[in-house]
Order: C-alpha cells, then structure tokens, then sequence
C-alpha cells in the first residue's frame, strides 16, 4: 500500500512537471500582453519598461528556468493585471469553483442513479425510455445553452431565482461557502444544475447499463432464492455492484467538471477559477492562466490518486496489485 | 401412502421467444416425499433448471408459468403474489446453482450474505444471525468458520464457495433443496465430498432434496428415485434402482449408454445419435422419436400417455424391456 502510494506519487509529480512545461511554453506562444497591458499611445521605451518590469525581456529559457525555480518555491509568479500573487487569486476564486463542482457532482447523482437504475430494472416501461431520451438531451444539448434557457425560465420569467453571480456566503474553517444558507443556495442552484446535468446523463446511462447487467447475474438469482426483498437486492445487491463504476467514471468527471466550469461561470457571472481564468485569457494575464493550469492540472492528479483509492475501497477483488 | 411434501402436476412453463413459445416444460408431474433424494436428469436444454427456477417462482419474463401445479407441503405455489413466495424461499424451499464463482456477491462478505437471509426471515439480533451463521459454516465442513464470515468470496476456493452456498441454502431448514448441478464446476474430489455432505446434511435436517445434473453415476449412488426429463417432459420416473438397472423408455436406455450399438465401458452419458430438437418447434407425437432407435411409425402421430408398473412410470409405445435388449 505505501509502495504504491509513493510510487503514484512519483508519477504524479512527473506529470505536473511535464505540463508545467507544456503550459507554459504554450502560452509563451501566444501574443505579447505588453501590447494589451501598455497604454495605447505608449512609445517604444515606455513599451521596453514594461518588458523588463514583467521579465519578458529575458530570453525565453531564462523565463522559463526562472518560473520553474519560483515554482518550486511555491511561487507561480505575481498577475500582471492585479499586481498579486497569480496563486493567490486563484486560490481566492477556487472554492466557489469547488463549490459548483461538488454541488453539481451530488445534483448528478442523487439525479441520476434513481433514474439509471429505475430504467435498469423496467428497460421497457414508457417511463425508461422516457428517462433515456432525457438523457440523450443532457448528452446532446449545448451547456451554455441550456444555462441560458434555465436563466430565461427560472430568473426572468418566473423570477423564482437570481440569474447570476454568487450568494452571501459563511466561513467554514475560513473557507467561504454559500451551500449553507437559502439565500446562499438559490444562487447556486441553476448554475450548479446546467453543470450537473451532462454528468447526470452520463450517470443515467452507467447505472442503466449497471442495473441491466446485474439483474442477470447469478448473484441477483440466488439473492432471490434465499427469499431477500426486492428493495434490499437493489438497495444493497445491485446498487453496490454498479456503484464501482459510476463512482469511478465520476470521480474523474469531477476534476472535468472543475475545468470545465469555465462556460456555466461565464454564463451566470459566477465568480470562480473559471471566469477569472477567462477574464485573464482576455488581458493575456500570463502568470494567472500559467497558474489556473497548473492548479487544474494538480486537482486532476489529486483527483485521480483518490479514485483509485475509493475503487479499491469499493471493490474488494481490487487490491492494489501494482504495489507488489 | 404418506403424503409429497412437494408436488408438480402437469406443470407447464414457456417463453415467449422470436422463434415463438418454446415450452420449456411441458406438462411435468412429480412427487417428492420427506427426506426423499430425487434425481432429475437429462441432456442440456431439456428444462431441468427451468423446473426447479419454477418451483422457486423465480421465473422471470419472457418466461410464465402457463398451467399446472406447484404443492408444497398442502399450499398452492402458483398464483401466490411474490411477497407470500418470498416468505417461503429460504425456510420452506431453497435452491443451489450450478457455478460457485457466480452465485455469491462478489462485494459483500460472506457474513453480510448470510446474515440478511436470516433477517429477512425472522426478527433476531445481529449477533445471533452471525452465531447461526458460523454454525452452519461449520456444519458444511468450512475450517475456521468465524474467520471465513469476515472474508469476501472471491478469497475462497470454488469448493468453499459452493459449500457457503449450501450453507446459506440450508440456513432456514428448508423442506425441499433444489441443487441445480452444484458441483459440476468443481474438481472430482470436491465433487463426491460435497455431494457426499449434502445428502448427509439434508439426511439429518429431513430436507428433500431434487438434485439436478447430467451425471447417472452421481444419481445412483445419491438418489431414492430418478426423473429422466426430455424436450420439457419426465419420459421415465420411478425408483432409481429399476429405472437404471432395466429402464423402459429408449432415452434413459440411451442415456445409459446400454444400446445395442454401443460399448459398455467408460463414459457415463452416452452420445445418443442426433440432437436435442429446438424447443420452439417439436416434430408431432414423441420428441426423442427422430432420435430413437425403437421408433415406429405411431410414434410420430401422437404423443405417448403415461404407463405405469409397480415401480414406476414412463411416456413410451414401444418401451424397451431387458429380454429384448439383450438379444
Ligand atoms: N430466459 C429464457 N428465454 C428463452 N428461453 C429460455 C429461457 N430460459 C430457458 N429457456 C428455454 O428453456 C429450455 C430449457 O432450459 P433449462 O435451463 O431448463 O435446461 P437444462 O435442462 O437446465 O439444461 P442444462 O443442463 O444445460 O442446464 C432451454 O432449451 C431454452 O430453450
Ligand atoms: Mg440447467
């Protein structure tokens, strides 16, 4: 367990390290943020001062040994635009971010599962092919779209929730959150549902296909015969045997849904990583995007390593075997 | 004459296929007493498993059971809504399956396993569900019952598996066992000691048992009586010593291997000429007579009635009888 441990850790490291090179040498390719940052009308040596103030005067092997030192001290260098430590904002954004993600991450099960599960045991019942041509539309639709129609529906129309932005929020171990109050919630709750609801797809069809594949197995037939009710072979039987994928395939959707976050925070002017990342991409903020990457990248790693971890909680035939 | 503790009457189960209705069973009647070992037997496909799943009301669509009768100990099996059935699975009937590997959850433990089918049936604490439970591990010869409880399925032998299985089986007391080939995917040596243990452990406990499989040698030695099913049917039924010494319909005589045609020795289940015809479409009159050597033109106009001796009975019109095969 601890070889392994420390082995997926070494790999992990060698990931981040690779991406690290990649982010940045790609964003090094892209336009000169002295051309946005600098005022229009600037001359050529005012141009020149900017460049040495940012360090983009360097050569280029010499920015990049500089980020990668800094980097190992904690450091992914300060916002061009903010004049803050580019971590530090993204540090400041990130728990609406994870907020969002959780939030919707728990909509797409307690959504889906239900759903996948019902079409699994009933395939041919209206009400499953229903629930399958449902999720063909959370597969199929457009997220911003779908955000969109939600805000048009629920916040213009109805006027039953607000149509963006984030609600007051209370600190948890100095952590702010707003799931914890109504008012707080309200604001969560259609951004977090447009990102739910491909995931919540997703679900419907692993569960689906779980509970069909499932119900067939001897296991299910011999639950039967010792006389268990209905409820609790699903409940226990099937339900813990199609949680092993669903909770893998989740699991790293989560981190997708971290990044992917960019469009529904964009669309409800909700204040995250995404929409600072956006904002960043925007004015070139290259120390910014350099640091939301490299953060995406190590919640991935993160992400990742605990899946793996919960599989093998979950399945009891998995043992970690790459340790030996 | 004592009375069955459980008994089939004209029992008909089918299944809507795209081929049509396969009758998976049809019509078949039979007897089973207290204690009483019974063996049924027949070629693949010929619906043994479908009878016992059956019994069990464990018949799933497409497949419904279209008539008949199911007695088990003086109530009427079919008919009954699934919740009074499962009140009935574990303490009046129980059943095995044919592959260890499968028929426990490979993610639960075997104590969770074995723990819910006593809760299910009756009101006792945790603890005491786990002392049964490691009673009757040990009952079915597992060493080190209490340590076993705590592991999952897929860190014992196919032969445990198989032995915790009838150990669950058996939790409840049930009247009748249903064991649906349960050892054939084991080792021979496992093979006879399980076989050997659940007679001895239903001997005791007075279970019937209805033993399943392909094997005459095993039925032999195992049962009081035999039922040789063909295409959906009991062909032949009776007390196993006369039915295997000196059998009267032409499938058992073939199943024996004892035609004229082929050698004695060796293999326990002959190859009889010809294959299992498909369900959904039966030839008229007999089913085995395409394949049968005794065969004659009447046999493929109608279907043959039962007849019986002292002994036992059959579905045959031209039965074979030990004078003549030995000529
Ligand atoms: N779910 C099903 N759908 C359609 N037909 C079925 C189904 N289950 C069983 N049958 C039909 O019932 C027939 C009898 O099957 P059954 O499993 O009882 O055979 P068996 O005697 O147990 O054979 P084996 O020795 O191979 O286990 C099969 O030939 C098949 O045509
Ligand atoms: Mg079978």
């Amino acid at each position: 367990m601890l070889a392994y441990l420390i082995r997926r850790i070494g790999q992990a490291l060698l990931v981040i390290a690779a991406m690290a090179t990649i982010v940045f040498l790609s964003i090094y390719a892209v336009g000169n943020p002295v051309d946005i940052l600098a005022n229009p009308n600037a001359d050529a040596k005012e141009m020149a001062e900017i460049s040495a103030r940012l360090g983009l005067d360097k050569p280029l092997w010499e920015q990049f040994g500089l980020f990668v030192w800094n980097a190992l001290h904690g450091d992914l260098g300060r916002s061009f635009v903010f004049n803050e430590p580019a971590l530090k904002l993204i540090i400041q954004r990130m728990p609406a971010t994870l907020e969002l993600a959780f939030v919707a991450l728990i909509m797409s099960i307690v959504i889906g599962i239900p759903l996948g599960v019902w079409s699994g045991l009933k395939p041919d019942a209206w009400s499953s092919r229903a629930i399958m041509s449902g999720s063909i539309l959370g597969f199929s639709l457009p997220n911003f779209w779908i955000g969109l129609m939600l805000i048009l529906l629920f916040a213009v129309q109805l006027k039953w929730l607000p149509s963006g932005g984030r609600g007051p929020t209370t600190d948890v171990f100095g952590i702010p959150v707003s799931f914890l109050t109504w008012e707080g919630l309200r604001y969560l709750l259609l951004p977090a549902f447009t990102l739910a609801l491909y995931k919540a797809a997703l679900v419907v069809r692993l569960s689906r296909s779980g509970t069909r594949e499932a119900v067939l197995q001897d296991y299910v037939r011999f639950a039967r015969a010792k006389g268990l009710s209905p409820t609790r072979i699903v409940l226990v039987h099937v339900l813990k045997n199609i949680m092993i994928p669903v909770v893998t395939i989740l699991g790293l959707e989560l981190g997708s849904m971290i990044a992917f976050a960019v469009v529904t925070e964009t669309v409800f002017a909700y204040p995250g990583m995404g929409k600072l990342l956006i904002d960043s991409i925007g004015r070139l903020d290259r120390p910014v995007i350099v640091a939301y990457l490299m953060m995406v990248v190590v919640i991935f790693v993160v992400i990742n390593l605990i899946v793996d971890l919960l599989y093998a909680a979950l399945d009891p035939r998995v043992r970690l075997q790459e340790a030996e | 004459m004592r009375k069955p503790v459980l008994s089939l009457h004209d029992l008909k189960v089918e299944f809507g296929t795209r081929q049509g209705v396969v009758k998976a069973v049809d019509g078949v009647s039979l007897d089973v007493h207290a204690g009483e070992v019974v063996g049924l037997v027949g070629e693949s496909g010929s619906g043994k498993s479908v009878t016992g799943l059956a019994i069990l009301g464990l018949i799933d669509p497409p497949g419904r059971i279209a008539s008949g009768s199911i007695n088990l100990d003086g109530q009427e099996l079919i008919g009954l809504p699934d919740s009074e059935l499962r009140r009935l699975r574990g303490p009046s009937m129980a059943m095995i399956f044919q592959d260890p590997m499968t028929t426990l959850n490979p993610v639960l433990r075997i104590d969770t396993q074995m723990i819910e089918t006593i809760r299910a049936h009756e009101n006792v604490s945790e603890k005491a569900a786990r002392d049964r439970a490691e009673a009757a591990l040990r009952r079915v010869g597992i060493p080190s019952p209490a340590e076993r409880l705590l592991t999952y399925p897929h860190q014992l032998s196919g032969g445990m598996r198989q032995r915790v299985a009838i150990a669950i089986a058996l939790l409840m007391n049930p009247k009748v066992l249903i064991a649906d080939e349960p050892t054939t995917a084991l080792d021979v040596t496992i093979q006879s000691q399980i076989l050997a243990e659940v007679q001895q452990l239903c001997a005791e406990m007075g279970t019937s048992l209805i033993w399943i499989t392909h094997d005459l040698a095993v039925v032999a030695g195992l049962a009081d009586r035999i039922a040789v099913m063909y295409a959906g049917r009991v062909v032949e039924e009776g007390d196993v010593d006369p039915v295997l010494d000196d059998p009267r319909h032409p499938y058992t005589y073939g199943l024996l291997g004892s035609a004229p045609s082929r050698n004695r020795r060796g293999e326990k289940l002959a190859q009889i000429p010809g294959m299992t015809p498909s369900l959904a479409n039966l030839p008229k009159g007999c089913a085995f007579a395409p394949r049968c050597v005794f065969a004659a033109d009447d046999c493929k106009v109608a279907s043959p009635g039962l007849t019986r001796d002292h002994t036992r009975t059959w579905r045959c019109f031209h039965p074979v009888h030990a004078r003549e095969a030995a000529q």
